[in-house]
């Protein structure tokens, strides 16, 4: 298969390209964690199913006839209550505890979210129209010869918006400081005064706004359904090659494993009797490691005995 | 009052390093063993047989060998589905190439396959900590997953891809009732449990419990990085091969990947986390809870009304387990085992205050 990259090198590209901007998608659902990452040092393994709870809540919402831009606000509510309350009961009474404590309550609230997501909307599988059409857009492809999706061009286009839109956040308001402070140092930023319940808060709800717009992009994509809570496991390598603490990282991430994976999926894959896509980002993360430990963006580990 | 070690004089080396060093523990392993081996296989019937004590004893394995990497040595891995399918893929492929072949001897050979196999996916533990490395050992995991799914030739170039265990034969017994499938496989987890407990007491378990403490000063101290951490990879590997050959030969009675989906592997880390890190008792305590929990579930759902749909008890079930989970974390960080601990604390005074 490897020939057709010489015979057919716009294909390839073509390839690469619709990698590229699948790869976007998977950004969106790394964000969330890497958000959470770099403000609390927790690697909050349900940010899966608070993407299907979320996008369960709103396409709900819209099968009971209430307006597009009113389920929005209802959901982005509803997600900004759990994170809150997600804050409250489990990360309050677990503060300084080891890490791995965190990240196995984490787990436990992964399992949570995804039974009370179903219990409380069905199981269903529910199709979400957002009004993007998901067909090549022909004008491009006339001109250039590549044919790329119109959705998942518009997919990318509110990535790059939610990155820009959180960078700024972290660099220049005085929440977003303080919420580097905190993933610092818990007892350090208390010390000086930060209110750490108070910045943790914001961060579960703003993890809960990103996961809305993710599984708003991918139930239009794949439909609203269970296998939304699974993106969770695609979006680990992502978040790997970029580094747990970088937002720039998670965009990058994405690019690289949507890239790489659509590619060894046609043109390696079919050597190895294919479907080689679940492991292959996994792979290339962990070679990516082997050479830069904290991944590409990530903060340097700086080991002190 | 009973349990108090006053007069217990301790005359040699080797009472000082006994693994139970007062006479009430010992009374109390005993007795355990007793009923496990005696009063259970008598009293119990072939459901509480083979789809309760069996999975618990295997799963206490996997525990306790998801615990030496993780509890003992601070490696977080999710890599445990994966080496179990390991252990189980190549018992069938040893069992049915050898056929004459002891099962202890599969198993223990099956055992050292995954040895292996984790050794290989231990390497990057060198460069990669935390939860990076818990990334990387997914990726061991679904590479696993794929090659068994993909690959004819493990599966004898079944169709389906699911294929039924030989039957297993050992000193000119069938085994194949739940009660001597129960005993082997008791026999099995005592034994090996046994080892594990006496592992993490020797050198190399102290080892390893100062590379979970701090990597670096453990390096600076002289222990050998590298020989170190492999060990615990191919140690907890081969744990966690056999604990897969026994779910694949004795519990399910057929090999197939998708027994050894990537839950199974969460499952025993929670095993891990809730019985205690750092606890061969804790691994035990952890599988009890974790295989009881869904029954209990059930069965309390069926008390309280009949009505419940089944993909409603299912969500539920998710629901009390995530709760209870973080329940447990916030109740008691350490662990069923560090619970057990206070208890005998208390114990020791009881009936006086102090």
């Amino acid at each position: 298969m490897l020939d057709v990259v010489i015979t057919d090198p716009l294909f390839a590209v073509e390839v690469i390209f619709s990698g590229l901007l699948s790869g976007i998608m998977y950004s969106l659902v790394a964000l969330g964690f890497a958000l959470i990452f770099k403000a609390s040092g927790i690697f909050n393994f349900g940010q899966g199913a608070f993407v299907l709870f979320a996008a369960l809540t709103f396409v709900s919402l819209l099968n009971m006839g209430i307006n597009f831009w009113l389920a929005v606000l209802i959901s982005l509510a509803v997600m900004i209550a759990y994170g809150i309350a997600v804050e409250r009961v489990v990360l309050r009474p677990l503060v300084n505890q080891p890490l791995i404590i965190l990240f196995m309550a984490t787990i436990g609230l992964n399992f949570f979210t995804e039974g009370l997501a179903q219990t409380l909307w069905g199981t269903e599988v529910h199709a979400l129209d957002l009004g993007i059409p998901d067909v090549p857009w022909n004008a491009l492809g006339d001109a250039t010869g590549l044919y790329l999706s119109v959705f998942e061009l518009v997919a990318a286009v509110i990535a790059g918006v939610m990155v820009v839109a959180l960078a700024l956040f972290f660099s220049k308001t005085r929440t977003g400081r303080a919420l580097r402070a905190v993933s610092d140092d818990h007892q350090a930023a208390m010390s000086v005064g930060i209110p750490l319940q108070h910045i943790w808060a914001v961060t579960w709800a703003v993890a809960g706004i990103i996961a809305l717009v993710a599984g708003m992009l991918w139930g239009a994509k794949l439909g609203v359904q269970f296998s939304l809570a699974l993106l969770a496991l695609k979006a680990l390598p992502v978040l790997i090659i970029g580094g747990f603490d970088s937002i720039e990282g998670a965009i990058v991430g994405g690019l690289i494993v949507g890239a790489s994976e659509k590619f060894a999926e046609v043109f390696i894959g079919p050597y190895f009797g294919g479907a080689i896509e679940n492991w292959f980002p996994y792979v290339l993360a962990t070679i990516f490691l082997l050479f830069r430990p904290q991944g590409l963006f990530g903060e340097r580990i700086i080991e002190r005995v | 009052m009973i349990y108090r070690e006053a007069g217990q004089f301790k005359t040699s080396y080797a009472a000082d390093e006994a693994i139970f060093p007062i006479i009430q523990d010992r009374w109390f392993v005993a007795a355990i063993l007793a009923i496990g081996f005696i009063a259970v296989p008598i009293l119990g019937n072939d459901y509480w047989l083979g789809s309760v004590f069996i999975p618990f004893l295997i799963f206490s394995l996997a525990a306790i060998g998801l615990n030496i990497l993780v509890g003992y040595t601070g490696l977080i891995s999710l890599g445990t589905a994966g080496f179990m399918a390991v252990g189980a893929f190549a018992a069938y492929k040893i069992a049915t190439a050898f056929p004459w072949m002891n099962f202890l001897v599969v198993l223990i050979l099956a055992g050292i396959v995954a040895a292996l196999v984790g050794l290989v996916f231990g390497l990057p533990s060198l460069r990669i900590k935390g939860f990076y490395l818990a990334v990387t050992t997914l990726a061991a995991h679904f590479f696993i997953e794929w090659v068994f799914t993909h690959f004819g030739w493990f599966t004898n170039y079944s169709f389906t891809g699911v294929i039924s265990s030989p039957p297993i034969e050992m000193l000119g017994f069938v085994v194949d009732t739940p009660e001597s499938r129960y005993i082997m496989t008791l026999s099995i987890v005592v034994v090996l449990a046994l080892v594990a407990k006496n592992l993490v007491r020797s050198e190399l378990g102290r080892a390893w419990m100062a590379i979970r403490d701090m990597d670096v000063a453990a390096e600076v101290i002289g222990i050998p990085m590298l020989k170190t951490k492999l060990l615990a990879f191919a140690v907890s590997s081969f744990y966690c091969g056999i604990a897969g050959a026994l779910w694949a030969f004795v519990y399910l009675g057929t090999v197939e990947p998708q027994a050894f989906d990537i839950n199974r592997a969460f499952e025993v880390l929670f095993m891990v986390i809730i019985g205690g890190l750092g606890s061969i008792l804790g691994s035990f305590l952890g599988a009890g809870f974790i295989v009881l929990m869904p029954i209990a579930i059930t069965n309390g759902a069926a008390v309280f009304g009949a009505a419940v749909p089944a993909d409603v008890l299912s969500n539920l079930e998710l629901i009390i387990f995530g709760a209870l989970i973080i329940f447990f974390l916030i109740v008691e960080p350490f662990g069923l085992a560090r619970l057990w601990q206070v208890a005998k604390e208390k114990l020791r005074n009881w009936p006086f205050p102090y």
